[in-house]
Parts: structure tokens; C-alpha cells; sequence
């Protein structure tokens, strides 16, 4: 592989990082996100893309993913990587990431942590998550047309950081019966992600950043995070910037949504208010989510469910999923088959019959997933047979 | 067991004791604490002193906390409700703490206090600590319950909404505890003990069973914090086995709030640590109408703390009239019941709802252009219509 890319070196005529990052497992380097190029293609054209099925509903619509690319005729292969989330060994998580790390692009459904095992057993999906430094969890939360919504209209992009905060399950027990758990946060992540969020609105054409914090209470922790994005909030003057309480933002969310752009938090805020406004949207099954790495980039469903009791019934909306796919080829800078499977599952979303159980109507996964293949035949050439 | 001798201390409890047949150790006779409260249910409240009237501290606060008390102590007058409210204010631009310490006195005194939001400005040092923690911690009040149900005349997105949550009020994330040991690293240490774990538990589970609830459901985010949240949990599922009429199940914080969005009939009695409380009574009162209209409780072993349910100072509304009194009003009707006052209660109670339910006097933040004023003087005229007992001049 080495030699391969070494090889296509003078012909890509890109920058591929120094000579030791191609003798070593990363593929590109990228300083900033607009000047980032995706990994090259390889194999006359075509990328290659780690594939984690995970649980629950994950194989099953990862499935209807490979389907649908094959059949758009779509220049990806997956490698497919099992993570098994019941072995207590690591081994198959650092498979995964090794494999992340050869492609640069994953698409992965969520891994179950069971939490009756012992402490040890950390989480897969946050294992994956550090190991590959993805310090920056974006969420685009829009309203789709068609589905049924008490909100209209919302647009939020939710930017959440994605390694430290609340989740660097550092826990322990000195005295018997206290438990007491750390919330790490640092300078730098803060500064990172709050560099990330600023320059995303700035891409996007956003006119507000909203940093949510609780800093009343927390007051060195998230102190030093809100302190972090007043300083880089200065280097964007054309940005407006202002803060919010968590508390007070999920009660704005669920009155007054309209009122937010963009919003940037630590990780277990993140988590919550990104779940508060997928459940705005319309539920789990509609909302893509991208945790972006300074050199990976992995995709997966928002609020990363992984749909136990749905699994395997034909039942499960694979709306999020197909965004995510969506969001990847985007990445990899395909952006026509992109736009042209976003637009087959939007047209979808609009036939009421068509809606799965989440979101109120009684159609299956397969026929979703039939109708955006129909949609895609017949607005161009570029397919298989059916 | 000596009259004579106890008399001696500022407290009336030894009278009722025989009577009520309350247990209390030696120790407790000794401390200003009025009453010893085993379980909610046997609780008695502070005796009424100097002729049948409660004495209740009253803590202004900051924002629109004076303007609400004081209509508060308006109505209290107006309807000749047996309490005095014993006034404690409490500075909070002062760095020093002797004001909140007169205030916990106060309360450790009366035993009952209602309260408006004291400002933590978090521009100040971190050694400068909420003193709205500070009263919670030193007064040991464990548990936060806020009953959040729909209220008619109100419009909402949802309707039929009615959970009661609890929330774990002293510690958890809010301890306080933070350093920086490297620069540019700081950790914020939260803190789950076994005690109050169960503590809070069983309180859950008591209040559930009093006041007839199918089903409790706890919070949390075990599978990432798998000691704390682990513990929380596994503490409910002990107190959840000696309650098998009680329906007990878990749910993850952020799925929670996904389905408070969308489906929150779902829910009956929740019960979380601190932060994740924080959050979903903030989810909740944005789901029935926003954060005027609902009272909150803290309740400890010995005292009870009513306010708010959401904690505003509302500071951009202070004393502009604006200021929606129902959370305030209700959260005083919550103290009368506590004081087994239950007539007044209910009768300031009935006024408050049905003036919510005329649209034409609804304040700025449920949509209408009615004033603070407005309001009150409806409610006032509600009550008067009700019954006899009130003071000549609204």
C-alpha cells in the first residue's frame, strides 16, 4: 500500500503529507477543513470505506446502504469490520480503527455497551471515538418536509466536543459507597473546538454562535470552556457570539428553537440537547451525524441508537442512516450521487405512506428503500438494473 | 421525659411529642432542629407560635424574585392566611457569607422558607460559590420535587402532561469541587455516594406510593459513567425491590429527553442525579408553558425550601410588571399544604388557575399582554367572590 500511494504520488500531484506519513498508517493530513482533500482514490477511481455494522438496527440498514450504492452505481467499497460488543477484549475495536485509519472514512452503526458488565469494559464507540482523536461531533438538526412536526422550520447545526468533558470515564472509588467521577476539560480541546465551530459558521454562512455551558456552578470547568470561545469568538468579528445556560437552553429548545444557529458545547451537553432536537425534528431515524478528526472522518446516525427491540423487523427508519452515507460521499467530494440520493430520500419523505412506525405511519424499510431506488432510476441513466 | 427541663430550649416540639408518638434521639431534642421527620408521612410541621401563625422566612432574592414575594405577602394579607413572613436578604454581589448564614439561621429556626433566586455571577472567583447551593447543602436539602402538569387556559404543544420529578439536590455534579492541576486542565469532580443515593430512592418511591403513582422510572447515563451513574442505579433497583406495586424502569438521559420531546405521557415519576434533574424539569417546564408557571420544592430531613421550579432571577424583567406570579403563587399554596393549611391552599389555589384559564390576562411569556398587577387583583377578586374570610380593600 505504501508503494501504491508512493506511486500515484507524482500523478496526483497532492499533497500527501511527508514521507514518513506514507510509510505510516494515516493517509492525508489536513491542517484546516477547507483545505482538506479527501483520501485519494485508488483502484481506478474508486475510495474505500471502513464499514462497521455494529447492533441492533445497524447491519440491516448498512446493508440497505450497500444496496443502494451498488445500485446508484456509486464509487465506494466498504471494507466491513465486525466489532462484537460482547467480548471483553479489545482486539476488535483496534481492528476497526487500524482499518479507519488505513481509509480515513468510516460509516458505522452504533455498538452496544452493556453496563452490567465490570468497569473495565469501556465503551466501543468511545474507544473509537479518542483512539482516532474525532474531537468535533457535528449535527445538522433540520425539518424535513413531509413529517409531521409540533415545530416547523428549525435549522440548528449542534457542535459537540467529542473526546473529553464528561465521558473520559476516569471513575473511581477511594472511599467505599462515594463514587466520584471526573469531568476533564482542557484549554486546547476548548480552544479546538470552539476554532471548529466558528470556521464551520463561517463556511456555512452562519450568523450566530451560541455557547452552551454551565458555568454558574462549574465554574473553572466550564469557566475556562466559555472563557475559550470568547477568545476565538474575537478572532470572527462578523460572528455574533453569545452564551446560555444548559438548563435554560433546553427549556428555549422546546418553546423557541427558532431562536438558535449554531450551537457549541462540551460533550455531555452536547449529547443532551442534540437528543432534544432530533426528538424536535421528527425522531432518531431522521437526523445524520459526522465526528470529524483532524485527519478521520466517521458517520453515523445523530443520536447513535442502536435499536435493540427494532432490530431485524423491517420496521427501522433508514432515513438517518442514508443521510449519513449522504454526508460521506459529500466528504469524499462526490457531491452529484450525493444530491441525487438526498434528493430521492427527501421526494420519499414526502409520501405519508411511505413514513415507518417512528415517525407515524405504517411503511417498512424495504419499501423506503424500493421508492428512493424507483426515484433514482428514473431521474438519469446511471444505474443497475432494479 | 421532663417538660420543665426542655422548656428551656426555643422549641415546642417536646409537647407534641407524646402525642404524635415521634421518635427523636436525645441529640435532636438539643439542636435548633424543630421537628425530627423520620418519612414524609409522619411529618409534622413547626407547631404554630403566638396564637395559631406560622412564621415562614422569606428570602427576596434577586430579579423578580422581591416584586413576586411581595405580591405574595399581598395575597397572604388579603386572605387573612395565618402566616408571618420573617424577611432575610441576602446580598449577592457581597463576597462574604455571613448573609446566607443568616438566612440558613433563619430557616433552621422557622423550618420553612420561601425563597427567590439568588444571582450567582460567574464573573466573580470560583471561591465565590452559589449561595443558592450553599443554603441547599447546609441545610441538607436532599430532595428537589417538581410536579409538572398541564395547566387548563394554557396553550401548549402537548397536552395531559403530569410528571413528577425528583432530583437529587446536593450533590452529584454540583459539589463544587474543581482544581487545576496543569495549567489549561481542569478537573470538576462529581460525586455519587451510596447514602444519598438511596436516600433519594427511597424518597422517590415513598412519594410515589403516597400519592398513588404507577411507575418510576430513573435517569441516568450509566453506560458511559459506569461507577457513578452505575451506583445511582443500582441503588434504585434495591429501594425499587421493596416497592413491588411500583413499576420500576430505567432510561438513558439522552434518550429521555428525545422522548420528553416527543411522547411525554409516557412518563410518571422520574428520579436522577443533580444535573440530568437540572435539565429535564427545564425540558418539562418548557413543555407546559414555560418557566412562570411551575412551583418547585426542596425538601430536606428537617425543612422545607419553596420556590420556583426552574431557579430565574428573570433579570431582564424585574420590575417592569411582566413578570408571570403563577409559579410563584403555587409555589406558596405548595408551603400551606406543607403547613397543613390546606383550606387557604386551596383556595388561592382554585383563584390562580381559573384566572390562568381567562387568555385576555395572560402575561408576556405565555403570549398574552396582561400585567403582573392585572393578575393579582384578578385573583384577589376570585377569592373574595369565593368566601367571606378576606380584608376589606383589594
Amino acid at each position: 500500500m505504501a508503494t501504491l500511494t508512493k506511486a500515484l504520488k507524482p500523478i496526483l500531484g497532492r499533497q500527501l503529507g511527508n514521507t514518513a506519513k506514507v510509510f505510516g498508517a494515516s493517509v492525508n493530513s489536513q491542517r484546516g477543513k477547507p483545505t482538506y482533500s479527501p483520501p485519494p482514490a485508488k483502484y481506478g477511481g474508486r475510495h474505500t470505506v471502513t464499514l462497521i455494522p455494529g447492533d441492533g438496527i445497524g447491519p440491516e440498514l448498512l446493508n440497505h446502504v450497500r444496496e443502494l450504492f451498488r445500485f446508484s452505481c456509486v464509487p465506494v467499497d466498504f471494507e466491513v469490520v465486525h466489532v462484537d460488543s460482547a467480548s471483553t477484549s479489545e482486539d476488535d475495536i483496534n481492528n476497526a480503527i487500524t482499518a479507519i485509519r488505513r481509509n480515513g472514512v468510516a460509516l458505522k452503526g452504533n455498538i452496544e455497551t452493556n453496563h452490567t458488565m465490570p468497569s473495565n469494559h469501556k465503551s466501543r464507540n468511545n474507544l473509537l471515538r479518542t483512539s482516532l482523536d474525532l474531537y468535533a461531533n457535528v449535527m445538522h438538526c433540520q425539518s424535513l418536509p413531509g413529517v409531521q412536526t409540533r415545530h416547523k422550520n428549525i435549522d440548528i447545526i449542534i457542535i459537540r466536543e467529542n473526546t473529553e468533558g464528561e465521558y473520559s470515564s476516569l471513575e473511581h472509588e477511594s472511599v467505599s459507597g462515594v463514587v466520584e467521577s471526573l469531568k476533564i476539560i482542557t484549554r486546547n480541546n476548548s480552544l479546538r473546538i470552539a476554532d471548529y465551530a466558528f470556521r464551520l459558521a463561517r463556511e456555512k454562512g452562519r450568523r450566530r454562535v451560541t455557547a452552551v455551558h454551565k458555568a454558574n456552578i462549574m465554574k473553572l470547568a466550564d469557566g475556562l470552556f466559555l472563557q475559550c470561545c470568547k477568545e476565538v469568538a474575537s478572532g470572527y468579528p462578523d460572528i455574533e457570539f453569545d452564551s446560555m445556560i444548559v438548563d435554560n437552553t433546553t427549556m428555549q429548545l422546546v418553546s423557541k428553537p427558532h431562536q438558535f444557529d449554531v450551537m457549541v458545547m462540551p460533550n455531555l451537553y452536547g449529547n443532551v440537547v442534540s437528543n432534544v432536537c432530533a426528538g424536535l425534528v421528527g425522531g432518531p431515524g431522521l437526523v445524520p451525524g459526522a465526528n470529524y478528526g483532524r485527519d478521520y472522518a466517521v458517520f453515523e446516525t445523530a443520536t447513535r441508537n442502536t435499536g435493540k427491540s427494532i432490530a431485524n423487523r423491517n420496521i427501522a427508519n433508514p432515513t438517518a442512516m442514508l443521510l449519513a452515507s449522504c454526508l460521506m460521499l459529500d466528504h469524499l467530494k462526490l457531491h452529484d450521487y450525493a444530491n441525487m440520493i438526498r434528493g430521492a430520500i427527501l421526494t420519499t419523505m414526502n409520501e405519508t405512506r411511505l413514513h415507518t412506525i417512528d415517525i407515524g405511519g405504517q411503511g417498512t424499510t424495504s419499501e423506503v428503500v424500493q421508492s428512493i431506488m424507483r426515484i433514482i432510476q428514473s431521474s438519469g441513466p446511471l444505474t443497475t438494473e432494479i | 421525659m421532663s417538660i420543665a427541663a426542655r422548656s428551656a430550649f426555643f422549641h415546642f416540639s417536646t409537647r407534641l411529642q407524646p402525642w404524635t408518638g415521634l421518635k427523636s434521639t436525645a441529640n435532636n431534642l438539643k439542636s435548633p432542629a424543630v421537628c425530627c421527620q423520620r418519612k414524609k408521612s409522619s411529618y409534622t410541621p413547626p407547631p404554630a407560635k403566638y396564637g395559631g401563625r406560622h412564621t415562614v422566612t422569606l428570602i427576596p432574592g434577586d430579579g423578580i424574585g422581591p416584586e413576586l414575594l411581595n405580591h405574595v405577602r399581598e395575597l397572604f394579607r388579603f386572605c387573612c392566611v395565618p402566616v408571618d413572613f420573617e424577611i432575610v436578604r441576602v446580598d449577592s454581589s457581597a463576597s462574604s457569607e455571613d448573609d446566607i448564614n443568616n438566612a440558613v439561621t433563619a430557616i433552621k429556626r422557622n423550618g420553612v422558607a420561601l425563597k427567590g433566586n439568588i444571582e450567582t455571577n460567574h464573573n466573580l472567583p470560583p471561591s465565590h460559590k452559589s449561595k443558592n447551593k450553599l443554603l441547599r447543602t447546609s441545610l441538607d436539602l436532599y430532595a428537589n420535587v417538581m410536579h409538572c402538569q398541564s395547566l387548563p387556559g394554557v396553550p401548549t404543544r402537548h397536552k395531559d402532561i403530569d410528571v413528577v420529578i425528583i432530583r437529587e439536590n446536593t450533590e452529584g455534579e454540583y459539589s463544587s469541587l474543581e482544581h487545576e492541576n496543569v495549567p489549561g486542565v481542569v478537573e470538576s469532580l462529581k460525586i455519587i455516594t451510596r447514602v444519598n443515593s438511596l436516600r433519594i430512592a427511597e424518597y422517590a418511591f415513598n412519594l410515589a406510593r403516597e400519592k398513588g403513582r404507577r411507575k418510576v422510572t430513573a435517569v441516568h447515563k450509566a453506560n458511559i459513567m459506569k461507577l457513578g451513574d452505575g451506583l445511582f442505579l443500582q441503588c434504585c433497583k434495591e429501594v425499587a425491590a421493596g416497592y413491588p406495586d411500583i413499576t420500576f424502569d430505567n432510561m438513558i438521559v439522552d434518550n429521555t429527553t428525545m422522548q420528553l420531546v416527543s411522547k411525554p405521557q409516557q412518563f410518571d415519576v422520574m428520579v436522577m442525579p443533580n444535573l440530568y434533574g437540572n435539565i429535564v424539569s427545564n425540558v418539562c417546564a418548557g413543555l407546559v408553558g414555560g418557566p412562570g408557571l411551575v412551583p418547585g420544592v426542596n425538601y430536606g430531613k428537617d425543612y422545607a425550601v419553596f420556590e420556583t421550579a426552574t431557579r430565574n432571577t428573570g433579570k431582564s424583567i424585574a420590575n417592569k410588571n411582566i413578570a408571570n406570579p403563577t409559579a410563584t403563587l403555587l409555589a406558596s399554596c405548595l408551603m400551606l399544604d406543607h403547613l397543613k393549611l390546606h383550606a387557604y391552599a386551596r383556595m388561592i389555589r382554585k383563584a390562580v388557575l381559573k384566572t390562568l384559564s381567562e387568555t385576555q390576562l395572560h402575561t408576556a411569556d405565555l403570549g398574552g399582554q396582561g400585567t403582573t398587577s392585572e393578575v393579582l387583583h384578578s385573583i384577589m377578586q376570585e377569592i373574595q367572590r369565593g368566601g367571606p374570610r378576606t380584608t376589606e380593600q383589594i
